[in-house]
């Protein structure tokens, strides 16, 4: 099996995701273009060389449609033999289109290529790709479905984090990510998003909140309460009927924040980063994904991570960092738990409950994000996971060169 | 033409009165015979220039149709393997083509809905281009076949939702949802509400502004009302509707999700291909063992009871006109008030005036929150209340056709009870006993005519709950028999008729699974968890909530007077252990002082479990046990004291049980009963089901001789009783 290498990772500023976002008059398919645009200009590639696009979009409807990835491809002006897929593992999306090209490095089929996604969800809202498992009552109640702040505010009750526990957490994600601003942690990744006249539209992440407190989040209302009063509490005490009520401790600022945003890596074999005068920062030690029970939804991370690190020859001690997507924080607080990690070790920069969970491509961005950081630290080994709708999970561990 | 379903009659102007009047019954019903001569119908409709449209009514008075002919439909369900699924399909199919050949002739039909139109009458005024009712209140429309565990299967799942949008048709399905006219105009099932007499007039000059009415459905621009499943509010319906459904049954109930997959796959698709989908389901319903089950026991075997079925055939009808009741408390007001409500004129006798005027102010209570809901009115409370004479005297019951005795449950009181109205009643006048526990042919011995005493045991709250367990002593007589059965029926509740025993058959089977809820307790299994398990068994309430409500304390009374009357026993048991604990250490009784294994607010609703509960006993708690495990057990603990019932005689009739079951203690309605169950599940498994539990749990579990002789020869319950009547 040859070697996958990392080139490059580099993703655009995460825009508020609502109509007063910055990012809202961007098209979807102009935030994966300047994605793909930048990741040639800086690494001065010959589009040709290119074997495949793969971009992750959870949404692909509308504009996010008729695999976007293509479009980015032919709109980025890259060389009309490369080219495009969108894929859809949901959340995990964007790390899966990295783990898919270096798939195809690996087994020798690939050379060269770009992992990535996008999702612009100010434009293209969160469910609107619609899709059989919350509607049809033929999956939906066999496999117990709820909406995943039920599961968020389920894995709390079950594992007793109380609204304490997870606010503190969010708290912690806020001072993270604003110290790994002010300290310029970012910059080196982070592209602008420009207008057609040259003009900066975005520069930085715009969702962050670093003056949060415990007090301005003790006032916020747990958000899945009601919609849990409508019978998806029901169904998830159904589904755990241990539980005699589920504690609801999760609202939006304990919670992913929806933002616009793309990101790109890429991937290629050894041979043609030598071929093309290509510096390697790091390799593909393993991925991998997980089903997990699709009610709870939000427990996969632990799994797959056990799952990949034993296909790396790997334990939890082996790795120097670890970024979980932090849909909600319960699910942080779970996987160090499971994990038994140091809270050292993990999302050191802050992460999505901070910055945002531009679905497609969050998965890409925590790559870059761990990259940046153990070159930063000079460490070695860094886990990348995400949990995933209908109980998931994907982990991907790079290992830097 | 010549029909034999319906009346054919054209006037002047072309316009046709259809008239449904299904042969030797009081209500239509849509047989197959019936739709064949729709089918006829509607050719001529489309071939006849003469004819410029037609009204389908009904001859029967307050009654359009009450849905499909439910034996017609057992016939096709009750072949087995690929002929039959077939037939069942296609003769589902053919309904689909009738109905919709009726919608299609090009010629206005317009359905005069006179009466109540139930299931398939409703589907067919579906088929129709305009609907109008007569605007008599006691008139309903609905889809009751959910309750039965069948869904509506000529076209309901699809016209409705196409006509009124699926947030507004779900419900109407998935509950049975009975709707007066008012609301069905509201709704949008009926376009016009007219008195009856102005029906014919109405659907004629509706038919003569449209000559060429099309379906919306078959419009190039129809669009569902609301929208279909993938649109803004059809994704809540159906995301929101699942975990509802689910939330409301626990998915114990396969029709009902039958009916939101045809609503919702249905949808995706134009009306012809929807019908398929709809066939398909309905086929799956018809042909499961579940509706087989619930049909039987809560259409037929409700139906034959209610009509006295266990009436001893040789005693002449009897009629209850005055009626005594001793004791005026919860039980007795509730017997007074039901009794007076169907015409009874009833002595309410208490020791003192003010215990027995509380009683009928008890009465007055539940008419108030009658009229509050606009169920009654003043005047029919104060003739209600006319008939309820509160007295001290036991000479008011000179002229009783009946008596019954609701007074504390202890022999003296009764005996004493017994012995003053022997002194003072007719020697024709029955004696019933509202006893829960105590055995009747030992109350019986107080008795100066003990072939004329008898069980009347009405449960709580009275008013509410359908059923009255009959409970025959070794020398109650016929007579005494007939009475009580057509009392009840006089009353509008369902009989069923059991054998003396301790605890009878309700009491005693419904006991079993309180008593294995606080067994799981004593296994440290988490209480939630327990809880749970009981409502997912298809329980109306946990164990532990039952016993609340019951009261904790006259549980830990029964237990220790059971203890020492018929265990003789010193020693408490870790139930009744469990029981003294909260009453005795920690003051909690039940709902009646709003604390128990849970608590409750001022006015008696139910808040979380009593956090002190989890401090019982020093081991931690289990959360790890199999749900499934749980379920099993609390449902097969109580089935199988029913086929112990049944072998000791205390039950005669699978009929009692099941229906007592569900409509006396709520034993999860879609398995038709703790015998169905048993016989669904086939003799044998359930057998060996109940020797595996006996291993693991205990020898409660251990199955009774008939039982095994049924696994053995593979019997089942309705088959040996149907032998037995034959025989």
């Amino acid at each position: 099996m040859s070697d996958c290498y990392i080139y490059d990772a580099l993703r655009t500023p995460r825009g508020r995701g609502k109509k007063d976002g910055s990012l809202h008059e961007v098209t979807a398919l102009e935030l994966a273009t300047q994605a793909l645009q930048a990741i040639r200009d800086r690494n001065g590639l010959d589009t040709g060389e290119v074997d495949d696009v793969i971009l992750g979009c959870v949404d692909p409807v509308g504009e996010q449609g008729a695999d976007i990835a293509r479009a980015a491809v032919l709109k980025a002006g890259f060389a009309q033999n490369v080219p495009g897929m969108q894929i859809n593992r949901f959340c995990a999306s964007g790390l899966d289109a990295c783990n898919l090209a270096a798939g195809g490095i690996m087994a020798g089929q690939t050379e060269l290529a770009i992992g990535g996604g996008v999702e612009a969800m100010s434009r293209v809202p969160i469910g609107s790709s619609g899709g059989a498992w919350p509607e049809d009552p033929s999956i939906a109640i066999p496999a117990y479905f709820v909406p995943q702040g039920i599961s968020a505010d389920l894995i709390a009750t079950l594992d007793g984090f109380s609204r304490d526990d997870v606010d503190a957490y969010a708290v912690q994600s806020q001072t993270r990510a604003a110290q790994a601003w002010s300290s310029g942690r970012f910059d080196h990744s982070v592209i602008p998003v420009k207008d057609a006249l040259g003009q900066t539209i975005l520069a930085r992440d715009e969702h962050m909140r670093p003056a949060t407190t415990m007090q301005s989040l003790g006032a916020l209302k747990p958000a899945f309460a009601e919609m849990g009063s409508l019978g998806f509490d029901s169904v998830a005490i159904q589904r755990y009927p241990q539980v005699e009520a589920i504690n609801h401790v999760h609202h939006a600022g304990n919670s992913s924040g929806i933002v616009d945003g793309a990101a790109a890596v890429l991937l290629g074999s050894k041979e043609k980063g030598e071929e093309l005068g290509l510096k390697p920062r790091a390799k593909v030690r393993a991925f991998g994904s997980i089903g997990s029970e699709p009610a709870i939804m939000l427990t996969a991370p632990a799994e797959v991570s056990k799952k990949v690190l034993a296909r790396a020859g790997m334990t939890e001690n082996d790795i120097d960092l670890f970024e979980i997507n932090e849909a909600f924080a319960s699910v942080v607080l779970r996987y160090l738990r499971v994990m038994k990690l140091s809270p050292d070790k993990v999302n050191v920069n802050g992460g999505a409950i901070a910055m945002g969970h531009p679905l497609g491509a969050t998965g890409a961005m925590l790559l870059g994000t761990a990259l940046d950081e153990l070159e930063r630290r000079g460490l070695t080994t860094a886990l990348i996971t995400l949990c995933i709708g209908a109980g998931m999970g994907t982990a991907t561990i790079i290992e830097r060169l | 033409m010549e029909l034999t379903q319906f009346k054919w009659e054209q006037d002047s102007g072309g316009i046709v009165t259809l008239t449904w009047d299904t042969p030797g019954k009081p209500v239509n019903v849509l047989s197959l015979a019936a739709v064949t001569e729709l089918g006829r119908v509607a050719e001529r409709l489309a071939e006849d220039g003469a004819i410029k449209g037609l009204v389908i009514t009904s001859a029967k008075s307050g009654n359009f149709c009450a849905g499909a002919d439910l034996d017609e439909m057992a016939g096709i369900a009750g072949g087995a393997g690929a002929d039959t699924v077939k037939t069942a399909f296609d003769t589902m199919m053919g309904i689909h083509h009738v109905f919709r050949k009726i919608e299609t002739c090009g010629k206005p039909v317009v359905a005069a809905i006179n009466g109540t139109a139930l299931g398939g009458g409703l589907e067919l005024t579906l088929a129709c281009h305009h609907r109008v009712m007569t605007t008599d209140a006691s008139a309903r429309i609905g889809f009751p076949e959910a309750q039965i565990g069948l869904i509506p299967g000529a076209g309901g799942t699809q016209r409705l939702p196409r006509m009124i949008g699926a947030m507004n048709a779900l419900p109407l399905m998935l509950e049975s949802r009975r709707i007066d006219p008012a609301a069905a105009l509201g709704i949008g099932i009926v376009q016009q509400t007219v008195a009856a007499a102005e029906l014919l007039a109405a659907t004629k000059a509706w038919i003569a502004a449209n000559p060429h009415p099309v379906a919306p459905w078959d419009r190039p621009d129809f669009r569902i009302p609301a929208g279909g499943p993938f649109s803004k509010s059809g994704a809540q319906v159906f995301t929101v509707g699942n975990a509802m459904l689910r939330s409301r049954t626990y998915d114990n109930y396969p029709a009902q999700r039958f009916i939101m997959s045809a609503v919702y796959e249905g949808l995706l698709v134009d009306i012809d291909t929807a019908f398929k989908i709809e066939a398909r389901y309905f086929v799956r319903a018809l042909l499961s063992s579940n509706s087989k089950a619930m049909i039987r026991t809560l259409f037929h075997s409700m139906q034959e009871l209610g009509k006295g079925a266990r009436r001893p055939k040789e005693v002449a009808r009897t009629e209850v006109r005055r009626l005594g009741v001793l004791g005026a408390g919860v039980m007795g007001s509730g017997i007074a008030y039901v009794s007076a409500l169907a015409g009874i004129d009833v002595t309410l006798i208490d020791t003192t005036g003010e215990r027995a005027e509380g009683g009928k102010n008890a009465v007055t209570k539940l008419l108030d929150r009658e009229i509050s809901r606009g169920r009654a009115t003043p005047a029919r409370k104060d003739e209600v209340l006319g008939r309820i004479h509160p007295e001290t005297r036991f000479e008011a019951l000179r002229d009783v056709d009946l008596v019954i005795e609701a007074v504390f449950e202890d022999r003296k009181v009764k005996a004493e009870a017994t012995e003053k109205t022997d002194a003072c009643t007719p020697g024709t006048a029955i004696f019933g006993s509202n006893t829960s526990t105590l055995p009747i042919t030992g109350l019986a011995q107080a008795s100066r005519r003990p072939e004329s005493f008898i069980g009347v045991h009405f449960f709580s709250p009275v008013d509410r709950m359908g059923l009255v367990e009959i409970i025959v002593g070794k020398q109650t007589g016929d007579r005494a028999l007939a009475t009580a059965i057509d009392y009840v029926a006089k009353i509008r509740k369902t009989p069923i008729v059991v054998n003396d025993s301790h605890g009878f058959y309700t009491s005693r089977c419904f006991e079993t699974f309180t008593l294995e809820g606080l067994t799981m307790l004593h296994e440290r299994i988490t209480p939630p968890l327990i809880e749970n398990a009981g409502r997912m068994a298809g329980m109306p309430m946990g164990p532990l909530e039952v016993m609340d409500s019951v009261g904790v304390d006259t549980g830990l009374k029964i237990s220790r007077a059971y203890r020492a009357e018929i265990l003789k026993s010193e020693n408490p048991g870790p139930q009744e252990q469990i029981m003294a604990w909260l009453v005795e250490e920690n003051g909690r009784n039940g709902v009646k002082n709003g604390k128990g294994f849970y608590d409750y607010d001022s006015r008696g609703k139910r808040q979380r479990l009593w956090p002190g509960l989890f401090s019982y006993g020093a081991t931690s708690w289990r959360n790890d046990a199999d749900p499934k495990e749980l379920m099993r057990r609390l449902l097969t603990i109580q089935a199988l004291e029913a086929a112990r019932c049944y072998e000791e005689n205390v039950i005669t009739d699978p009929r009692d049980a099941d229906v007592g079951a569900i409509l006396g203690w709520g034993f999860a309605p879609f398995t038709g009963g703790p015998l169905s169950m048993i016989d669904t599940m086939g003799a044998a498994a359930f057998v060996a089901q109940c020797d595996s539990l006996a291993g693991k749990y205990g020898e409660r579990f251990r199955p009774n001789r008939g039982l095994r002789e049924m696994a053995n020869s593979g019997e089942t319950f309705y088959g040996r009783f149907a032998k037995r009547r034959a025989a």
